[in-house]
């Protein structure tokens, strides 16, 4: 009986021996892989800065202005001015919607034009 | 185990028989039982001591054994869990107020030469100095030629160059990480921001310090992980500033002036939108400070911040507030102009005669020295120190900058009566231009005074804060408006931007002494629009000279007032303002 009990006990202990290292392996290689990430963020993170440096050197106002006299020709780009605001009521109304059946309308209008010309008696 | 008997039947009888006493034999039996124990006894004993001696070098080994492990294997911190952290860049970048980056970092290297594993010394030497133009060939090779192993080639180097010196495959050149103080902009607010060098410096890294500009001031900040690399956030717009520069060095060159400098600050809250200083710098290759010569001629000086310049007429407006706010004259006041007004040996003198007096605005207006002098002279000295003290002109720049320090204003020694009366039209005491933008700001925006800043968060002025009363800054408001309506300023006049302002023309002194004949330092202190003004500009041309005419005209309102205006010309629809072409005109008709 006491045997058993120690068996049961040595048992326990060989189960959870192996259970804590399996899991301490485990951890380990996810902190592995975690590092792995975190090397490659920084990484990518590096790659982000220089990509943003060179972005604000390529939109560096002296370059913008070169390019601008460059294409001018292409893009007539001037400098902004006061003039190029404008009010609300400056921006002309629209126009009103043309009617679906403008054709019909026209020649009623001709029909009633002509009948009236012939009641007048004159040289159609 | 089988137990013997301790008198065995059989050796009894057959001693009996020999007569031999059968005791002996118990005797001789238990005698062996004990010595057979004793002897098993003795083996387990000595079992238990190898046993426990075995159990001891054991342990001691596996001490020892952790012992010499630790002893020679690279040390390794025990990690219990991954940090988590973002990634921060050893130095945070700076930004303008719409998140464009001034100043930011670029992973590059260092270069390091050891001639010993060199392979071919000649071509190494040759290549650098193909790749580097400064550097010199046979300098190099001179230097690989000894025994040393460690040399330095360049200390940072840009990732073109880098790949160059990969391409030439040469295993003695090593490179060493080094992060790059990067200004996209080249010379842009080279002032403002000032510049980077390395600190202390290792081959595997390089401490970057700020040594000039926000660089410095906010140096702890910048290199705070604390931050997470948050960047520092300028108010600073970067459109604005560059076309600013770019109207400001045109105008340089078109009025011959030797140097320039303009500041543009919010009026309600002092913070700078753009400041500029020409000449300038590339804060990539900051220059190293002069040695020789007026340390003010060099591009690294800031004009905008440590150029102390008497700013001539623009401080007469300060008179006019004074005297309004004190309620010792109106806008109509009559003050005596008959001229010259002679003190002791000292005569001033007015631009023109402008009869026998004029009201206080057209005193303004027509700029007339005599007019502010006896303005001044009745209020007093005290009076007027207390006056330009509330306004912060007498003191140095309370400013986010290490130049700043060196802004003190130059004030008479002994403040005098004929000081009072000098220093009313703006001789006799020499302030920054960033000086009289803040105290323009405080005059115009409703009486309260702001502090230059360079920061978005700087904290707005309160009640506690006020100057003048809104009144009095509405007539001020007014003034200006007439001088650039029907004055000085005339040219100044931006339609739909309604301009007020003041022209300052000063003869800039000679340093043997007394003042030159013809230079002079011309300024245009402007707000604009002037029904409700949002920002204030200061122009001040240095020595400028516009030779379009028959004879070279070098005063303000010929000089810096057209730059000024070109300026808000440009910049004011850049910041979305959108011009007012309904401008009742008030100034004129209440005036004349």
């Amino acid at each position: 009986m006491k045997n058993l009990l120690y068996l049961c006990a040595l048992a326990l202990v060989l189960i959870f021996a192996t259970w804590a290292y399996q899991v301490n392996y485990r951890t380990k290689s996810e902190m592995d892989y975690v590092s792995t990430l975190q090397r490659e963020i920084a990484q990518e993170r590096q790659t982000l800065a220089v990509l943003r440096a060179e972005w604000a050197y390529l939109n560096r106002p002296e370059r913008l202005r070169v390019l601008v006299e460059m294409n001018f020709a292409d893009l007539r780009l001037m400098p902004l001015h006061s003039d190029h605001f404008a009010a609300i009521g400056d921006v002309a109304m629209p126009r009103p919607p043309i009617p679906d059946d403008i054709d019909g309308m026209i020649s009623d209008m001709v029909d009633t034009a002509a009948h009236e010309a012939d009641m007048n008696g004159d040289e159609p | 185990m089988i137990r013997r008997p301790l008198r065995p039947l059989a050796r009894i009888l057959r001693a009996r028989i020999r007569g031999e006493d059968p005791d002996k034999i118990e005797a001789e039996a238990r005698a062996a039982r004990m010595r057979s124990l004793r002897a098993a006894e003795k083996r387990r004993a000595e079992l238990r001591l190898w046993f426990l001696a075995a159990v001891f070098l054991a342990a001691f080994f596996t001490v020892g054994g952790k012992m010499f492990v630790l002893a020679t294997t690279e040390a390794v911190e025990p990690v219990a869990s991954v940090n988590t952290s973002p990634i921060v860049n050893q130095r945070a970048d700076i930004v303008d107020r719409n998140g464009a980056i001034l100043a930011t970092n670029l992973a590059t290297a260092s270069l390091y030469a050891n001639p010993q594993e060199m392979i071919d010394r000649v071509a190494a030497a040759e290549g650098l100095a193909q790749i580097f133009p400064d550097l010199d060939a046979a300098d190099l090779l001179r230097q690989f030629s000894g025994t040393r192993k460690f040399i330095w080639v360049r200390r940072k180097m840009s990732p073109e160059q880098q790949q160059a010196v990969y391409d030439l495959g040469e295993p003695g050149l090593q490179f060493g990480p080094r992060e790059l103080r990067l200004y996209p902009n080249g010379a842009f607010a080279a002032h403002i921001l000032g510049g980077t060098s390395f600190g202390r410096e290792g081959v595997y890294a390089a401490e970057v310090i700020g040594t000039a500009g926000v660089e410095l001031a906010f140096d702890s900040y910048l290199r705070d992980p604390a931050n997470q690399g948050a960047p520092l956030r300028l108010s600073l717009d970067m459109p604005v500033q560059a076309a600013m520069e770019q109207v400001l060095a045109g105008g340089m060159a078109l009025m011959n002036a030797r140097a320039a400098t303009s500041v543009l600050m919010e009026v309600d809250t002092g913070r700078i939108v753009a400041m500029a200083s020409l000449p300038d710098f590339d804060p990539n290759h900051r220059p190293l400070p002069p040695t020789s010569g007026d340390p003010a001629d060099s591009p690294l000086f800031s004009r905008a911040v440590q150029g102390r310049y008497e700013l001539g007429s623009t401080f007469k407006i300060f008179v006019a507030a004074q005297a309004l706010e004190s309620g010792y004259a109106t806008p109509d006041t009559m003050i005596d102009t008959s001229g010259p007004l002679v003190w002791g040996r000292f005569r001033i003198r007015d631009f023109h005669d402008y009869g026998p007096s004029l009201s206080l605005r057209d005193v303004i207006v027509q700029s007339s020295n005599i007019g502010a002098a006896r303005l001044a002279a009745a209020m007093g000295a005290e009076a007027q120190q207390a006056f330009l003290a509330k306004l912060g002109l007498l003191d140095p720049l309370e400013l986010n900058l290490p130049e700043s320090t060196h802004s003190r204003p130059l004030t008479p020694p002994n403040w005098s009566e004929l000081s009072t009366m000098t220093v009313s039209y703006g001789h006799g005491i020499a302030v920054t231009p960033l000086h009289l933008a803040a105290a323009y700001s405080s005059l115009v925006n409703g009486g309260l005074r702001v502090r230059p800043s360079l920061l978005m968060d700087s904290p707005l002025p309160t009640e506690a804060d006020r100057v003048i009363s809104p009144q009095t800054s509405a007539s001020i408001r007014e003034m200006l408006r007439a001088v650039v309506s029907r004055g000085t300023a005339s040219l100044g006049d931006v339609e739909g931007y309604e301009v007020g302002g003041k022209t300052g023309t000063a003869d800039k002194p000679d340093p043997q002494g007394g003042y030159y004949d013809s230079r002079v330092i011309a300024t245009f202190a402007a707000a604009f629009p002037m029904s409700n003004p949002r920002y204030v500009l200061i122009v001040t041309l240095d020595e400028p000279e516009d030779t379009t005419g028959t004879e070279p005209r070098r005063t303000a309102g010929w000089t810096s007032v057209p730059v000024g205006a070109e300026i808000i010309r440009r910049i004011a629809p850049l910041m979305g303002m959108r011009p007012n072409y309904s401008e009742l005109a008030p100034v004129v008709l209440a005036s004349q």
